[in-house]
């Protein structure tokens, strides 16, 4: 032990939900220390890989483009989530969330126009000028101007919790073990998206196969600590949000540009070269992020995205050019699946195409018929060489798991009343609003609405 | 850059971002043209989720400094003047120390050794006007015949058509850009990122100072040449005259605008840079040098110190001139031709 000390408000995380919680504790006149796991390059957890938030607005000025009103907001939430969700806590979510914007703005954050390729997103979500990273360090200079106290690279953090009570806690950084004590503490530090042991735990050893989108930080010991001292938990522990990605990504923070778009217009197989759901059931924004758990259901967690000339040039460019072949035969030897199998496919697939007028910005109706998995849209036959093949790997996002919150961002205990003074923000709760499914840009709403009630409750109770 | 062109959260910083998603494939006269339109304000580097220490390294501030430096290099007329970019610091300190040397000697020469240190009213004692005259004219028609074959050699390389087919709207929005440092705002307002993760302004201060001091110098100079040709009175002027009136406020910003630009240097993220051969500050150099030796001048008037304050005067001139032709001065129209092309392509 070399050093003990004392603060109103401890935050843990140091990501969008945990800065907030810290600014808005020290601007309410709390002492503040932020624990941060990762080194200061690296900071700021998921939020780093993010891009914009879902914000509540009944007018379209600026940056939003028209309004987006409650009612239309609620439905979307329960429409996702199958009704899974704390119907207060999402109410409380989106009429709080309509202050985010304003509430950036004025610690120094900048939005934009809608990035270019961001279907239909303008009217529903607004994008930070400069992505999540911009964020991050905006937040984290007005952290500083406060005085809020920041440590990075604080690892082994071990909660003191007695009862329902935090007490303080201890952390190790560069070998030496750290105590401090503090009267609240706001939890903000993520899923366990992160750690595939614990992900084995739900999913098995397909687990192994996953790639994690975001931060190598986010392993969950946080959240473990707080279940395994009796706080309720939320969310299936069984659930993640897992897209399909490029297969040749890196095994962490890959982030946005690892995305792989051509789904729907070819065709996915997997390493049998067969198909195995209909790639053009909707919308690929609105079908992503089923895929991954399509791809982790076959074998060796690993499917083809297939797609000819035809469609060079229709979906966002990635970071590494396709396998390509002027021959299907020759394709699938470099993608490493039998020939004749995914010729086989790719014959009974043209052969099923209805002629339609193909327009991939419409359900434009172009299908197939009488096979026993049918594209319902954007089927055209295969059949244009050059030859394109993107390998995908289900990429992890996030996980559902969290501890229940009530209104005022405070941990409830099995019995369901809270905790006096443990408070969590961000992804650690978010299962409470989503439980499953997902919305574009809710994770980054929940973090900005729930780290101003969790820094507001956290630093009301400490004084 | 195809991370880049997969990302995109950098589409609101600059110009360059919605350039490069405009572009179908990278090809080197692609990458000359982007270059060229990075203002290297560093929000994008700042901003970056996949910058060291992430294994995809992205930095596309240094990437494109290194790239401008080359393309400076490739389209120099005449080619055997490369070396003057490659060694920019070396090349602007030894033609400073020639420019000087000749000078002096010139002064001695028509003045007399003995007369150099005497006290002084009048410059042309020292340096006639004809000779001064002469040697700069022939510098300017050097210059710009190096502009011309430099920078159409550019033109051709980012595949701008015809100057006469452009329209004229495109120039005028590539002139309003160049001239208020649009690319230096952040695509928020709050500047650049050249110092680390705090926007600032002042980089962007600066250099409105330094290029407005460098108008109001050359304005002074083309004033001084129509008060001697035009209404026959030669210099000295007083200190309410056209010429003193233009060329001190010059001067004065100029001065001040450099020193500042030196601090931003000084503070200048290291990240951010990938080569420093001198190539970069020789201009800002040369100009605060320039403009510390010419105020010097009326003050030295009637001073022993007149003669050689005079020389070392014209030698930083004579160096400004050949860093016009062969140094950091055409930086500005390598970006303003990366603009012109940018606007084209948007109107398209």
């Amino acid at each position: 032990m070399t050093s003990i000390a004392h603060f109103d408000v401890i935050v843990l995380g140091g990501g969008q939900a945990g800065l907030t919680a810290a600014i808005t504790a020290a601007e309410n006149g709390a002492t503040v220390c932020i624990l941060e796991i990762a080194p200061r390059a690296l900071r700021g957890g998921n939020t780093r890989h993010t891009r914009n938030l879902r914000p509540m607005h009944e007018s379209g000025a600026f940056p939003m483009e028209g309004a987006y009103g409650f009612d239309e907001y609620l439905d979307d939430l329960l429409r996702v989530t199958d009704g899974d969700t704390d119907h207060a806590l999402a109410e409380l979510t989106i009429r709080e969330s309509e202050h985010s914007i304003a509430w950036l703005q004025g610690h120094g954050v900048a939005f934009q126009p809608p990035l270019s390729g961001t279907l239909h997103l303008g009217r529903t979500n607004a994008f930070f000028l400069g992505g999540g990273k911009a964020l991050v360090n905006s937040l984290y200079r007005v952290a500083a101007n406060l005085g809020v106290h920041t440590i990075y690279e604080a690892t082994g953090i071990a909660l003191n919790i007695s009862g329902d009570r935090f007490i303080d806690l201890t952390y190790q950084q560069v070998n030496n073990t750290h105590c401090i004590s503090g009267h609240s503490l706001v939890a903000a530090a993520g899923g366990f998206e992160a750690n595939l042991d614990w992900l084995e735990e739900a999913w098995g050893p397909a687990a192994r196969n996953f790639l994690v989108r975001g931060t190598p930080y986010n392993k969950g010991n946080i959240l473990r600590q707080l279940l395994d001292a009796k706080f309720k938990q939320v969310g299936d522990p069984g659930q993640c949000h897992a897209v399909a990605i490029d297969g040749r990504a890196p095994a962490y923070d890959g982030g946005i540009v690892s995305r792989v778009d051509s789904v729907p217009l070819g065709i996915v197989v997997n390493n049998e070269g067969k198909r195995f759901f209909d790639e053009g059931e909707d919308f690929w924004p609105k079908r992503y992020a089923i895929w991954g758990r399509l791809i982790a259901a076959q074998a060796d967690q690993i499917g083809y995205a297939i797609t000819d000339a035809k469609a060079d040039g229709l979906f966002m460019p990635t970071v590494l050019p396709p396998l390509k072949s002027t021959t299907i035969d020759d394709l699938a030897r470099q993608i490493n699946i039998p020939a004749d199998s995914l010729l086989k496919t790719i014959d009974q697939f043209n052969a099923a195409t209805v002629s339609g007028s193909f327009d991939h910005q419409a359900l434009d109706g172009c299908r197939t018929e009488g096979l026993p998995i049918n594209k319902s849209h954007w089927a055209r036959q295969i059949d244009t060489p050059p030859y394109s093949a993107y390998p995908l790997r289900p990429g992890i996002t996030f996980t559902y798991l969290g501890v229940a919150v009530d209104d005022r961002a405070r941990v409830l205990v099995e019995r369901g009343n809270p905790s006096e003074n443990i408070f969590a923000a961000g992804e650690m709760m978010a299962g409470n609003i989503l439980g499953r499914g997902y919305l574009a840009g809710i994770g980054m709403t929940i973090g900005s609405v729930f780290g101003r009630i969790a820094g507001r409750e956290a630093a009301r109770h400490a004084s | 850059m195809t991370i880049c062109n997969a990302c995109r959260y950098c589409e609101g910083h600059c110009a360059v971002f919605p350039a490069m998603e405009r572009q179908t494939e990278f090809t080197q006269n692609n990458i000359e043209f982007l270059s060229n339109l990075c203002h290297q304000c560093g929000a994008c580097y700042q901003h970056c989720q996949y910058a060291d220490p992430h294994e995809f390294n992205v930095n596309v501030p240094a990437v494109f400094e290194q790239a401008r430096l080359e393309s400076y290099t490739q389209f120099l007329w005449p080619a055997f003047m490369q070396p003057a970019v490659l060694n920019g610091g070396k090349f602007m300190a030894t033609s400073l120390l020639i420019s000087i040397s000749l000078f002096l000697l010139a002064v001695a020469g028509q003045a007399g050794v003995s007369e150099i240190l005497a006290p002084q009213l009048s410059f042309y004692n020292l340096m006639p006007h004809s000779v001064m005259a002469s040697i700069f004219s022939f510098s300017a028609v050097v210059v710009v015949i190096s502009w011309w074959m430099t920078l159409r050699g550019y033109w051709h390389s980012i595949s701008l058509p015809s100057p006469w087919s452009i329209g004229m709207a495109s120039y005028s929005a590539a002139i309003a850009s160049a001239l208020t440092l649009k690319n230096l705002d952040g695509g928020h307002g709050d500047g650049c990122y050249e110092s680390g993760e705090s926007p600032s302004l002042w980089k962007r201060r600066y250099h409105h100072l330094v290029l407005i001091g460098f108008f109001l110098c050359f304005s002074a100079t083309l004033a001084g040449t129509f008060y001697h040709y035009g209404l026959n009175i030669p210099a000295p002027y007083n200190w309410l005259t056209l010429p003193k009136i233009l060329g001190v406020t010059g001067g004065i910003m100029l001065l001040v605008g450099c020193a500042g630009l030196f601090r931003v240097k000084q503070t200048t993220d290291q990240r951010l840079v990938s080569t420093d051969n001198g190539y970069g500050m020789s201009l800002t150099v040369l100009l605060f040098l320039t403009s510390l030796t010419g105020l010097g001048l009326p003050i030295a008037k009637g001073t022993g110190a007149l003669g050689l304050l005079l020389a070392v005067h014209l030698g930083c001139v004579l160096a400004l001139f050949l860093n016009f032709a062969w140094g950091k001065f055409t930086h500005g129209f390598f970006r303003l031709i990366a603009l012109v092309a940018d606007e084209h392509q948007k109107s398209q």
